[in-house]
């Protein structure tokens, strides 16, 4: 499978990339890792005239301590956010989602930006940054913005980024010894989560990430809000798909899903809590 | 487009069209026949070479992307005199494989796997090469020359 022909051009700056996307129109679109793009591209399922190349633009890709919360250059990859030392430290839950994201050879290549802007609600990293109050910087021509994760995801791949603005950080809280737990359930190696939840607990409240579970990556803000009331996991894991709109698909019926995510999210909040 | 790649060692300045796939370069234009393409969906890991020493899929990389790389493809893993890379080696004592198609994918991600991971249990390199499929060993053997080329 051959992509339909496009043409190639590469940014070196980020300001350089807003100006060649502002150029080429709403035929163009940025490449980071191309793990997600290229595939749909070699199924003909996108067809871009120009593909902007960002993946050089080696300032955004960095990992850093930024007080109460870590900044993480969007063109960070996978295998970077797994293996960080400071992320480790300070937001273990996302090195840790970061780790089961596909394979090695995947995590090689796909970039935290990538994963977010692309906005699969099958992806791990969106509803892992959204659980964990994480916020995004993006850049287009009129400057930069901050959007919260929680306004960021509006339906299935799609989100508030403008066709002309750019990722360029995510900012994740510090989790300040927070207890966390990752779980995703999936049926074959190096598959997306048929659900996926994403937890953390801590003296300043909780939050939970669900994947899959609607059009959108879900913050499961009802589960919280229970727990922050002095309900017990089993009842506040009862509210699990209170915000979500689960569907079916190949590999599970709604039932199944929204029986799955309630096990699921009271396993994570038991270990989270532990 | 032109591209300037360094495969095996060797220094390659080519021309291509944007949506050349990586795989296809190296095949069609190199004729460096040993990196196979299984899936062509991302999947299988039979397209797996090193791109500055880590191990990706090359059917999921355009040939573009790859422009001022170190590439190294299973051809390029044995020494010059032919004798077998101890990865290699090791495939073929614990009869790591059995039709072959896989193989060059594995050897690529193994090798990737023990660069980053020089000393892992039995289930870090299961885990490790998740991203490679095989359709005939049962992978039990495969585990074992990955296990016995990181010296254990
Ligand atoms: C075999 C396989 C298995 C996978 N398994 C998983 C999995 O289990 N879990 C999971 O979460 N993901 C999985 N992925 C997806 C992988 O994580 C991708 O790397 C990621 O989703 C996209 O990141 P990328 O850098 O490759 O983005 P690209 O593919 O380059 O881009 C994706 C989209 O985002 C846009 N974009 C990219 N960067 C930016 C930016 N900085 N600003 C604005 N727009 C941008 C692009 O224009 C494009 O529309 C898998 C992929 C493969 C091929
Ligand atoms: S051919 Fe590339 S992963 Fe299967
Ligand atoms: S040896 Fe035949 S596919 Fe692995």
């Amino acid at each position: 499978m051959i992509p339909a022909a496009f043409d190639y051009v590469r940014a070196s700056s980020t300001a350089e990339a807003i100006s060649l996307i502002g150029q080429h129109g709403s035929d163009a679109k940025f490449i980071a890792g191309g793990h997600s793009l290229l595939p749909m591209m070699k199924l003909r399922l996108a067809q871009p005239a120009v593909l902007v190349d960002i993946s050089r633009i080696s300032d955004l890709s960095y990992i850093k301590d930024a007080g109460d919360h870590i900044a993480i250059g969007a063109m960070t990859r996978h295998m970077d956010v797994e293996k960080s030392p400071v992320l480790a430290q300070h937001v273990p839950l996302l090195a840790h989602a970061a780790g089961h994201v596909g394979d090695p050879q995947v995590r090689h290549r796909g970039t935290i930006g990538g994963s977010i802007a692309h906005a699969d609600p099958a992806s791990d990293l969106p509803a892992t940054t959204l659980a964990l109050g994480a916020t995004y910087v993006v850049q287009g021509p009129n400057g930069t913005r901050e959007i919260a994760a929680s306004d960021f995801y509006k339906s299935f791949l799609e989100s508030d980024l403008a066709e002309d603005e750019m990722l360029t950080e995510i900012r994740v809280p510090k989790m300040n010894g927070a207890g966390w737990s990752f779980h995703k359930f999936n049926r074959r190696a190096q598959d997306w989560a048929i659900v996926g939840v994403a937890a953390w607990r801590g003296a300043n409240g909780s939050g939970v990430g669900l994947v899959n579970m609607g059009q959108t990556p879900i913050l499961a803000s009802s589960v919280s809000a229970a727990l922050a009331g002095g309900a017990s996991i089993a009842d506040a894991a009862a509210l699990a798909v209170a915000d979500a709109q689960p569907s079916a698909d190949n590999n599970a019926t709604v039932e199944y899903r929204t029986h799955l995510a309630k096990v699921l999210v009271r396993r994570a909040l038991e270990q989270a809590s532990a | 487009m032109e591209i300037k790649v360094t495969v095996n060692g060797k220094k390659f300045t080519s021309d291509v069209e944007p949506r050349t796939l990586l795989v296809h370069y190296i095949r069609e234009v190199l004729n460096l026949t040993g990196t196979n393409v299984g899936c062509d969906t991302s999947s299988c890991g039979a397209c797996s070479l090193h791109l500055d020493g880590e191990a990706v899929k090359s059917c999921t990389v355009l040939a573009v992307q790859a422009d001022g790389a170190n590439i190294t493809t299973i051809e390029g893993m044995a020494a010059a005199d032919g004798t077998l890379h101890p990865m290699q080696q090791a495939f073929m004592e614990n009869h790591g494989l059995q039709c072959g198609f896989c193989t060059p994918g594995m050897v690529m991600a193994a090798t990737s796997l023990l660069e980053e991971n020089p000393n892992p249990t039995e289930e870090e390199v299961r885990i490790g090469l998740e991203g490679n499929l095989c359709r005939c060993t049962g992978y039990h053997n495969i585990i074992k020359a990955v296990m016995a080329a990181a010296g254990k």
